[in-house]
Order: C-alpha cells, then structure tokens, then sequence
C-alpha cells in the first residue's frame, strides 16, 4: 500500500478526514520553508502539499503569487524543492504530494523528474496547466515511478468530463469547490455537496476538496463530506505575516486539522 | 478545459453556420473596411535600390491595425455564444481598443487587462478604450506587461466562467485560440493573394512581417505556405540578442506556457523570463506555437532587429513614403531595409504593415530626445 493510501485509510480508521496543508516550496526562504515542512507532521498533517514556485501562476490568487515570487527571489528550484523533500523523507513518512505547473517540470525533463522525485521521496503531483487531454507523455513516465498523478476536479468539470477525469486517476481525486482562483472566494457545503456525490459515482478513490477553504469551521463543515480538506492560502498568508515563525504556522495548523475529525 | 472546450465546438459549429460567415463578411467589409490596399512603396523602393516593396496596409483598417479582423470574428462567436461580459489582455494596446471597439459595437461589457508598465507607455490607446466604454485594468504581478495581463485574464475566466468570453489577441494560448486566431487573420494572406493577381498576375517573391504573438504574420503567411514564397519573420531583438529582447524563436527553448507548447524565454529551471522591446506589442516571452513549428520544419526563416533598427525605419518610413507605421512593424521594415538592396529589381516583397503608429510617438520621441 503506497503512502498516500495508507494516510487515507488511518484517517477512516480514527473517522476524521485526511488535512492536507499547502505551503509553497522555498517560502519564505529554502531553510525555513524545511523548517516549517518538518512541523507539519506534528502539527496535524496527513499528507502534504508542496508548491513549486513558478514565475506565472495563473490558477492561483496574490497570496500564493506572492509566496511563488518570494520562493524565486530566495533562489528556489525544482532541484532544491526535490533536496528538501528528500532531507524531510530522512525523519517522515507523511506523504507529499507536489503541486504547481506543467513547464518546470517539462523543463527538468520528465524521465528525470519522475527518477528524481521518487528518490526523493515525493508520493504524487498535481499539475494545474496539464489536464489529461495532455498528460499522456507525462503521466506513465510518473506512474512508472511509483508517483501518483493527482487529477483536479472544476466544478465546471462535473457535467461532462468526470468519467474522462476518474479513468485512471491515481492517489486521490482533488475538488476544487469554487470556480476560480486559490485563495478567492468562500466555498459552501451546500454547493459541493450534489458535485461529490457526482464524483463517488465514478471513483473509489479518495476525493479531497481545496480551494477557498479557510477557518477551522470551514474545515470541519468539509470533513463530513470529503476524504480529504487541503487548506493553503491560509497557511501561506500566516508564514508570510510571521515571517515563516514554526510556533505560530504549527498552531495555526494543529487548529485547522482538529476541524477534520468527524463526530 | 470545459471553457476551451465550449469555445471549440462553438467555433467548429459557427464555421459552417452561412449566417454567421455572412454577417462577418458583412463586417469586415464595412466596419473594418476590408479589404485593406496593397500598396506599392515607390519611394522606399527607389531608396534602397533593389526588389520591390510592396506593403499591406492593415493599418487603415479600422481602429488602426490587423488586431480587429479578429475581435469581429471572435465577437460574433461570444454572441453566438450569448456571452454577454468579455476580457481580453492587451501589450500595446491595439488589441485592447480593438476589442473594446467591438464590444462597443455589439454592446458587451468590456474589461481589459493591461500591464502596468504598458499603460505608462500607451496612454492614448488607455484612453480610447476608456472612451469606447472598456474598464482597463493595470496588472501589477510579474513583469507588468503583456504575458502579466494575460494570466490575470485567465484567473477573471476561471472565475467567471459562466458569462464571460476570453477574447485572445494573439495565435498563442490554449488550442483552440491559436488555430481560430489565424483563421480570423488570414483574411490578410488571401486578400493579398487576390490583389497580386489583379496587379501583377503572379504570387509574390517574398513576404516579411513581425511576430510578437505572431497573428499578423500568420495571417499574411497562411496561405502562402505551400507556395514556392520566401517568408521571414522578425522578432524583436530589443539591445540586441545577446542582451534583453523579446526573440522567442531565435533565443528560446521549447517550453509550456499559458496553455501551449512553443518557444519560450525562460531560465534553465523553466521560469518564464521577462521580454523587452522598444514595441509594448512585440514584448511577449513566448510565440504562436504555429511559428514554432514553421520555425522547425524550416519553412520560415526567423530573424531579429533591434529597437535601433526599428527606429530607423520607422523614420525612414515616415519620410519616404508618408506613413507613420506602428514600431510592432517597424521591425518588419527594418528587415526590408536589410534585403531589398540586394535583390533585383523584379522581386516583390511584401511587407505587412500591420498597424499605424501614432500611438507609438510618445515612445519614438523619448527614445529620440524629444520632450512633446
């Protein structure tokens, strides 16, 4: 059973949903951000999400921009976002998942990228440019290596492409609750309750929900719903304002997860 | 994808709709004022000396560019698609007053994302899209220019997606964008085809034109590609390739970008460079992925001139032949001005004159040491 899998089944085991924190990779500098990635586990994480910075982030808001640029102006890479996961890989078994754009990927070359990443530990990737239409050269390359390819659901999406979407899907089915960017936005149960339902009808896998999810409560007003709440222009706004301080960034997630335990 | 994927079917179906095709006729006839002349540029030509230069002039187009034969086209479309709030993103301009003309036209709201550092270099098309009606909106992410405003266009669409239409300037952008841009441009390749004929009765030896985007060229290029026609493309070469420029083609390496696959400027860890040119129209990091592949089939030769270069020309342009051209095609005739005078004089190139250059004046002015 891979890692990601287990996460989710210790989560059914214990009736919580899976948190998923994201934070962006390299923010607010290489050394803290693998400081705050360390915390996680402690803090509540079942599975982490690890943004690769990339210059023109289109799918997301100002605050995982900014993190983006903040992460390039420290100098960060692919290569050194593979480096720290490997260093967490060394104390952690959470599972991490990769998230950001199709051409720092393509660039790295995906042959070495899929190498590379097992290696260090990385358990699956979502990218947001590279639905499946175009994932064919990508995704047995990854799949190869043992990473899942994380698919991401629109709402648009649920009308007509959920069967496309689901066949094949690795790891877990990612929702995104609202239309729009990261960060905007509030998403209301009420509004994916009917598209998760949807969603189940063609997957056995996990189905996480993310985007514009936000407090404790929106948190837990998920964890009936969903296998999985992922929660990250929060958290990035917090390592922003403190400056990346672990104490303040780990209770501000211990808080977020305790909304995923079910009652 | 769902909203690509409407435009597409939307845009299949509207291909061989006869209402739809003769209502852009209609259009492009007398809104647009189509066709544009084929001109011959007798002065120019006597000046350097060699081939003949003949120039299309799609800066007497309405709103002063080639960049509106493709907002009626894709105007229509919106409607067809009762889409009622459009966004478009725009470098210098052109695009934008062209797409806020057309929404004026058809009475569709309007927004327009422009980079902040371009809205200070092309005040007077701010103010002719605030006049028809546009809200422009300054992008200050990144770079602050073209590719800026178009991400922050794609975020509105993402988010907006139920009543609003993303209308592309360019041949770039997710499919189907590249593919229907050109085939709302090529008007200008078969047109020019058609004068040729009626003129000199042959094909033209050769045809220029400048590629930021690349939808003039491609436009002008299409229906000559499988005809015995040399073809060159200009990039901007801004202070010269081995310095800051906008040359995707001559300079970059295969990357993906804003739903394509083209050449890109861009580090050795794939993130998107910052492209300069004196032109705010040609200051793109990436290109149609259309004149990527011309590019690799060899079917196109890509060269670059600089913003000296370009300016020259414009100058030369304006005094020889009474013509303001816009800097964007500036570096098409700064490519003329390099091979004309060594070719005979039976040769007839043909240089697209893409757009008209008086928004450009407060720039060549700086750029010349005038204070207007």
């Amino acid at each position: 059973m891979s890692r990601i899998d287990s996460a989710f089944a210790r989560c059914k085991e214990a009736n919580r949903a899976a948190f998923i924190p994201f934070l962006m990779g390299g923010d607010p500098s290489l050394d803290m951000s693998l400081a705050l990635l360390n915390a996680l586990p402690n803090a509540g994480a079942d599975i982490i999400e690890i943004g690769i910075p990339f210059s023109d982030p289109m799918a997301d808001g100002p605050v995982i921009q900014e993190a983006g640029l903040r992460a390039l102006a420290a100098g960060t890479t692919l290569e050194k976002v593979l480096a720290m996961v490997a260093q967490f890989r060394t104390a952690h078994a959470t599972p991490i998942v990769l998230m950001g754009y199709l051409n720092p990927v393509y660039v790295y070359g995906y042959d070495k990228f899929a190498k590379d990443a097992a290696q260090a530990g990385v358990d699956g990737i979502i990218l947001v440019d590279a639905p499946p239409e175009e994932a064919a050269e990508i995704e047995p390359v990854l799949s190869a290596n043992g990473i899942a390819f994380v698919r991401l659901i629109a709402p648009t999406s649920v009308a007509d492409r959920l069967p496309l979407l689901a066949k094949g899907a690795q790891g877990y089915l990612y929702y995104i609750s609202i239309t729009g960017i990261t960060g905007a936005g509030s998403a209301t149960p009420q509004m994916i309750e009917t598209n998760l339902a949807e969603i189940r009808k063609v997957t056995t896998l996990p189905v996480c929900v993310g985007f514009g999810i936000k407090t404790p409560a929106d948190v837990a007003s998920f964890a009936g719903l969903a296998d999985g709440v992922v929660v990250g222009s929060t958290i990035v706004k917090k390592i922003a304002d403190t400056d990346g301080d672990v104490a303040q960034v780990s209770a501000l997630v211990r808080s977020l997860a305790g909304g995923c335990q079910r009652t | 994808m769902p909203c690509i994927l409407e435009v597409e079917r939307e845009y299949q179906a509207s291909k061989t709709d006869t209402a739809f095709k003769a209502e852009l006729a209609d259009l492009l006839e007398h809104f647009v004022g189509r066709p544009s002349p084929l001109y011959f540029a007798e002065r120019l030509t006597e000046y350097l000396g060699g081939a003949q230069v003949w120039f299309k002039r799609e800066d007497l187009n309405h709103t002063g560019a080639h960049k509106i034969n493709n907002c009626v086209g894709q105007i229509l479309l919106a409607r067809r698609m009762g889409k009622k709030r459009i966004i478009a993103e725009t470098g210098a301009g052109q695009h934008g007053v062209a797409t806020a003309t057309v929404c004026a036209r058809f009475g569709m709201e309007c927004i327009i994302y422009m980079g902040a550092r371009d809205i200070e270099r092309q005040k007077p098309n701010v103010f002719r899209m605030r006049l028809l009606g546009a809200k422009v909106i300054p992008v200050t992410s990144g770079a602050q220019t073209l590719k800026d405003a178009m991400n922050e266009a794609l975020r509105d669409w993402v988010t907006n997606v139920a009543d609003t239409y993303y209308l592309i300037g360019t041949v770039a952008g997710p499919h189907p964008f590249p593919v229907m841009v050109r085939d709302f441009q090529r008007v200008i390749g078969d047109e020019l085809k058609i004068q040729m004929q009626e003129r000199l009765g042959r094909l033209p030896d050769s045809l220029i034109a400048s590629v930021g985007g690349g939808s003039n060229a491609i436009g002008l290029f299409y229906p000559f590609l499988n005809d015995d026609v040399k073809i060159w493309g200009v990039e901007a070469a801004g202070h010269g390739l081995d310095k800051q420029h906008a040359a995707s083609l001559s300079k970059g390496s295969p990357g993906v970008l804003h739903g394509c696959r083209t050449y890109l400027l861009q580090t050795v860890d794939g993130q998107i460079d910052e492209a300069h040119s004196i032109s705010a129209g040609l200051d793109y990091p990436g290109i149609g992925p259309e004149h990527a592949w011309l590019k690799d089939t060899g079917r196109v030769e890509y060269v670059g001139i600089t913003d000296d270069e370009a300016l020259s020309a414009f100058q030369a342009t304006c005094k020889l032949e009474g013509i303001i051209p816009a800097l964007e095609c500036a570096h098409a005739l700064a490519q003329v001005i390099k091979l004309a005078p060594a070719l005979p004089r039976q040769h007839v190139m043909v240089m697209n004159l893409s757009g008209r250059g008086d928004k450009d004046i407060f720039t060549v002015a700086g750029a010349l040491g005038f204070d207007l």
